[in-house]
This record gives C-alpha cells, structure tokens and sequence, in this order.
C-alpha cells in the first residue's frame, strides 16, 4: 500500500507542470494482491482509489501461467485431454467437449449419437457445477455463508455422479476423439436423476435466500453495469453478453452435438448489472436441468465410440487377439492420432461463455499450434473499464459474477 | 453463408485481400496484407451487411522455417447476422509489427498483448503493449518454436532437486 | 537410554530428568494444542482449489479437526496449504508469504502441481514448492479426493504432536536462507 499524494516539490523533482497541478487530493494506490480471497485464484488488481472510489485500475495477470500451448505441442493429440480438463476447471468436461469437436472437424470425424448424448450430458452437469460454483462463491463473498455450503453440497452429489461416469470427481478427462471414453454404468441413469432432484432441492433454497434479500440486492443491483453494445464490442459471451441483453448462445447460434433436437430457452437479461447475471446462472441451472432429464430419456443404448482404429483405442479383446488390434494400439499410443494437416477453428458453449479451439495440424502425431479462446478472458480484460468510477466494494459482486476462472485466463 | 462477406471484400479490397479458401468445416477465410489490416476490420465493423460487432479471438501461430515465419489470425463473428470469417495475416520475422485493431474493436486489446508476449509481434496504436502473462523480467517468447520448453528463469533461487530424472521420456520424446 | 545408575530413588532427583519431564509434558500440551486448531493460511491458486472447497465445507468436514478458520492474513495463521500450481511469478509471493508467517508454523503442499510440478513441466512452473519454501506434508492427487487431504491433515496432526514444543523459543530470527531449510 503506497499513499502517493501529489505534493508539489515532493520526494522527487518532476518537471514544472507538477509545481502548478491543482493537488490530487487524497489518492492511494491499493494492491488487491496475487494472493487475496476475493481476487478468484490469483489476479493482481492495482486500484488507484480516492475515498472509496476507484479512480483507475491494472490487472496484473500471469500467475497461474502455466504453458498450456506450449505443453501441448509436446504432447500427442489424446494426451492433450487432461491438459484441457485443467483450463476451466469447475467445467472441465466442456473444455474436453470442445477440444475433441474440434480434432473431429479437422479430422472431419462424426461420433456416434450415444456419444453425443453422453458428451452433452457431462456437460450440462458441469455446467451446474460451474454455475453452482459461482452462486457459491458470490453469497460467500458477500457474506452469506449458508449459500456457499448449499452449494458445495449440491455439487457434490453431481460430483458423486460424475466420479461414478468418469472415473474422477473434478478434472474428468472423459472425452475421447471420436467419442467418449466409457458407458454409464448400470443404474446411473436413475441415480442421477435423483441427485438431480436433490440439487433441484438446494438450488430453490439458494434462490431463496439470495434472490429477495435485500442486503444482495443492494450490492449486486446497479453495480458492474456494462451496457448492450459495451459488451459486444469488448468482446463478452455467454451469461455476461445474454446478461446485458444479447441472446447470443452458441446452442442456438450454431448448434452442436445433440443440442438441436432438445428443446430449451436461454435467458435473457436486460440490465447488464451483476444481479442479472447472477440470475441468469440460477435460470441456466434450471435449463441445463431440464437438458438433462431431457437426454435421458432420449438417449438409446449404442456406440460410445466410432469403430475406425485410426483415431479410437481398439477394444482390449481385439489388441490381445488381432495383429492389427495390436498394431493400432501401438500405434495410436505411442504416436497419436495422424491428424491431417490444416487449420480449424471450432467453437462450443462453455458455462462462461464462447470456448473456441484453433488447431493447427501438420499431419503429424502431435498438435502444432492449439489456440484458446477463453471465455473469461474478455470480461476480466473489462473489469477495469467496468469498475472505473465505482466503490470498491463494488468489486467484489463484479469479480465473482464474471466468472473468472484463472485456469482458463491464464491458460 | 459468409462466402458472400469474402466475396465482398475480395471486391472492395483487391490488393489487401488475397487467396481466400474455403477451410475445413465451411469456415471462411482469407488472407490479409500486413498493412491492410486495420482498414480490413473497419469495414468489416462498420458495414451493416457485414456487421462484425463481436471483438475477435486474435491469436498468432509460428512457423518455423517458413517465410514469413509468423501469422495471425483474426476469427471474427457477427451477432447480428450469425456468420463468422477468419483472416490470416503472415507476418515476416524482419519485419514484426502489425497494426492493432484495438480502435475497431476495445476487446482486442489483451489478445494483442498476449500475441506480443508469447510471439514478440508488436502492434502499432495499441494503447499499452506490455507482457500480459510472462513477467517484464522474463527474456524471449515463449511461444516460439525455438524456445525450449523447459526454459525457465526462476525469479527466486530455486533449491536444485538431483536425484529426479527430467531427460527424454520412452521413445525419444521430449 | 536409561542405565543403572540413572534409576534413582524419587526423592534424589536429578535436574536434567526433572526438567525433561515438564519439558516433554509443555510439549506434548502444547503439541495437542497445536494440532488441534491449526489455523490455515489458504494460499489457493488452481484446480485444486474446488477441492478445497470441498473439504471445508459440510461433507468432508474440516471444522471437526479444529482447521476450518481459514486466516487471510500470514501473521494470524500457522499453517500454510499451498493449493495449486505455483508459477515462477507466483514463486516470490509465496515466498514473501511464507517468511511473513510467525513461528510456529508448518507447510502442506496440497496436490500434485504444489508437490512436484505436476505435469506442467514447463517454461512456466516450479517444479514443487520444496524448491522455494520448506515442506512439512506432500499430499498428491490431481486433485486429491478431499478424504485424501483429511488423511494428509492427520499426518501433519501427528507431526505436530510429536514435535518439540518450547513454551518460550529463545532461537535466534532464522533467516531463511536460498535453498530453503528451517
């Protein structure tokens, strides 16, 4: 914390002109430091602020770097998935989603329908988790704490089911090119559908307690306002773009996977303020809801996989019993996928917004270039924009509702 | 159905619009001259049948042992009309400086930073370009293909671990 | 240890075994208080922070080994939990965190990133925390099911109770020097 009081003649001699600058008043230059509860992960906010009004802001980013791109190019085309599960990760199996869409245009590959159903299905439970996750943490950093505990147990009956599926409760690596990586088991269906009602349970208690409580309210109505056109130009998708009154949604826009055949809104904002945008994560959860009981009962036994060798492991019977299984097997693990050579960019709807792969392919084993478009990175590359004029404590509901999540800005 | 954007610009912009092709999927792209970048995306902004209203994923890929060694890519998207368009402007490694589109678009600006941190590839106008990701006193790119993977320059000193093998992995990878 | 001679009558007592005797009773009070409220400084960063938030919250119950006081201020905890991957511009922070912190205090590195680099072995990473701060425990897992951090919580309760505890520490500041040892 540095009190940097614009005293003419002060500590150093600058030119004239700061002999004869009206006095800056009361300035003080805030470090809203790396490591801060409110800063979500790690993000550096230099605040110049005058009482308790932000004057100006730097986002100082970076510390969650973790060479993702570069790792990736290391690394063959399958073993990238856990690198992606990483990105976002209270969503994790979107990223994965879109990664896998994306070697599949290039690879001009189609799943099979079940392992459609199956990729939209993890997704929308991650999105729950994600939007969980954020209700969570914008009533904990409010202060009601009665929400975040809600909310960490609502997602962990989805994380009981999603470890059940996939083998792990949050970074899921569940997405293969060409499908997914196993079936449901025996009477997960049922299971979920009753976790999904116990969530259903809680989220109508969090929408309880937040949505009319007057002290939300206040904070979060009003506050981070960013109008229609701000928010295109700056390059917002998702909650925070619909927030503000765009009906953007990649869902719709362009759809993918199995998204055309289920019927569901998306909700629209009008005010561009944080409480709209946290109520659009209320109504999405409502909406990935009803996706999902959707799935179910549309979903019919099949393939979870596309049978061609090339780009799918052999099932274990056929690498023990075949040379060519055998062969395959080798081949795809030890050098990876051949994908041809070209360039692709493929775009899903993560919870946070437009999550966009460009990959550049040299017909090899191993990616030559993987481009993230995160869709956090435009809202926190805002937030100073946003904030310039507002009371501090405005931050925090702005921080929380525009879902930055540090794996994926920081790649 | 963004076949007729391309065909526009190729009209309206002869001599910076070149090769346009059809990409993988039906996406459409271009290529774009370095120094008509900026004017490119204005009219792709301000034209209402064009209508390029969302701030584009701007990113830069490195080929190495090509001339010119770099590129970036613009993936644009309108929300009005719902089509999408990519330019690709190659970039010569003598010759690394861009103009920015951060006047056509405000959310352009931290994807210029990070294509100038991770590729060294500046952008003329831009309001501040300074590393986005690295720290100031990191040396190099290291998104460039000959910057090692492990490079790293530690800002602490670091205890040194030998007893943990960090060589080439089965197979010669690594 | 004891020889003959050191079996003495109780009413000769010798100085040495007296003073050991409340020393070691101070220490185990002082280890069982300790390791009964550990108050932690969350240093949270990644992927593993979501499990973090699992394991403070009402399933897999922190609050019940005394540990749920969650201090965002290094002076008012003890115990450090590194979450997440540390990167070399996070390193000096860390750092900066760790030597603000008062004595006693202990260093759980949770998760794999924390332990070891992970599998981000990269321009951009330190591999393990170990290589810029002291680590008391190392629990692995990408991310560790939360019943894994409570099982790397009792192994630093145990720890913490079997050290030695002083009621009044007259050791010189200990300047941590590069290469981090206590």
């Amino acid at each position: 914390m540095a009190i940097d009081d614009k005293r003419p003649g002060g500590l150093e001699t600058r030119d004239d002109d700061a002999l004869h600058a009206p006095l800056a008043g009361k300035r003080m230059v805030i470090n809203l430091g790396p490591s801060h509860p409110a800063m979500h992960g790690v993000t550096r906010a230099v605040t110049t602020l005058e009482g308790e009004k932000i004057i100006d802001m730097k986002l100082d980013i970076g510390f969650l770097h973790r060479g993702f791109e570069k790792s990736c190019e290391n690394v063959t085309w399958g073993q990238v998935f856990p690198y992606t599960d990483r990105l976002n990760y209270v969503s994790s199996t979107m990223n994965n989603v879109g990664f896998a869409l994306a070697v599949e245009k290039l690879c001009r590959i189609d799943a099979p329908d079940r392992a459609k159903y199956l990729r939209v299905v993890v997704s929308e439970l991650h999105r729950i988790c994600d939007h969980l996750t954020l209700v969570s943490a914008m009533g904990l950093e409010l202060g009601a704490m009665t929400v975040f505990l809600y909310g960490v147990e609502a997602r962990d009956h989805l994380y009981d089911r999603l470890a059940e599926l996939c083998g792990a409760r949050l970074t899921s690596n569940y997405v293969r090119v060409g499908g997914v990586a196993r079936d449901a088991p025996e009477g997960w269906v049922e299971k979920t559908l009753q976790s999904l009602d116990r969530v259903v349970e809680l989220r109508d208690l969090i929408d309880a307690l937040l949505t009319r409580n007057r002290i939300f309210i206040d904070r979060t109505r009003g506050t981070g306002r960013v109008s229609r056109e701000d928010a295109i130009d700056l390059g917002f998708t998702g909650p925070c773009l619909r927030g503000s009154g765009e009906p953007y949604d990649v869902r719709k826009a362009a759809p993918y996977l199995v998204y055309d055949r289920i019927d569901f809104d998306i909700p629209v904002g009008s005010n561009g303020d944080n409480f709209d945008r946290y109520l659009m994560r209320i109504e999405e959860m409502r909406q990935s809801d009803s996706i999902l009981r959707q799935c179910f009962t549309q979903m019919e036994p099949g393939d979870i996989a596309i049978a061609d060798f090339r780009y799918v492991l052999p099932p274990k019977p056929l690498v023990y019993g075949t040379i060519e299984g055998l062969m395959a097997h080798f081949k795809l693990v030890m050098e990876g996928i051949k994908v041809p050579a070209g360039e692709v960019y493929s775009y899903t709807e993560a919870a946070n917004g437009e999550l966009g792969f460009y990959l550049v392919s040299d017909g090899g084993g191993r990616p030559y270039k993987i481009g993230l478009r995160a869709p956090g990175w435009p809202m926190l590359a805002a937030v100073p924009r946003i904030m310039k004029g507002a009371l501090l404590a405005d931050l925090i509901p702005t921080f929380d509702s525009i879902n930055m999540i540090g794996g994926e800005v920081e790649q | 159905m963004a076949k007729a954007v391309i065909e526009a610009l190729v009209a309206r912009f002869p001599d910076d619009v070149y090769e346009p092709y059809e990409g993988v999927g039906g996406d459409d792209c271009a290529f774009v001259r370095k120094d008509g970048i900026a004017r490119v995306c204005g009219f792709l902004k301000a034209d209402p049948a064009m209508a390029f209203n969302l701030a584009p994923y701007i990113t830069a890929v490195d080929y190495l042992g090509a001339e010119p060694r770099f590129e970036v890519v613009y993936n644009l998207y309108s929300t009005r009309h719902n089509h999408r368009v990519r330019l690709r402007v190659k970039v010569p490694e003598s010759d690394l400086d861009v103009e920015s589109v951060t006047p056509v678009w405000a959310g352009a600006d931290w994807f210029e930073r990070y294509c100038f941190d991770m590729y060294g590839i500046r952008f003329r106008a831009h309001p501040d370009l300074r590393r986005l990701l690295m720290y100031d006193e990191f040396v190099g790119h290291p998104l460039r293909k000959d910057y090692p993977l492990r490079g790293r320059q530690p800002l602490v000193p670091e205890r040194e671990v030998k007893d943990i093998y960090r060589g080439p992995g089965p197979g010669g990878r690594d | 240890m004891a020889t003959d001679t050191e079996i003495l009558p109780g009413i000769t007592t010798r100085r040495e075994e007296a003073t050991g005797f409340f020393q070691k009773l101070v220490s185990r009070g002082l280890g069982w208080a300790r390791k009964n409220s550990l108050w932690q400084y969350p240093f949270v960063t990644a992927c593993c922070g979501m499990e973090y938030m699992s394991v403070c919250s009402a399933r897999y119950d922190i609050a019940r080994f005394g540990a749920e006081v969650p201090r965002f201020s290094p002076r008012q905890a003890d115990m450090l939990m590194v979450v997440g991957t540390v990167n070399c511009k996070q390193a000096p922070i860390l750092q900066r965190v760790y030597e603000q912190m008062a004595e006693p205090k202990w260093v759980v590195a949770f998760g794999v990133c924390a332990s070891s680099g992970g599998f981000y072995d990269n321009y951009a990473t330190v591999q393990g925390i170990d290589r810029v701060i002291p680590v008391d425990v190392y629990i692995p897992g990408c991310p560790p099911r939360p019943e894994q951090v409570l099982d790397g919580l009792m192994l630093l309760q145990r720890k913490v109770q079997n050290q030695s505890h002083k009621l009044i520490d007259r050791l010189p500041r200990q300047v941590l020097p590069a290469g981090g040892e206590r």
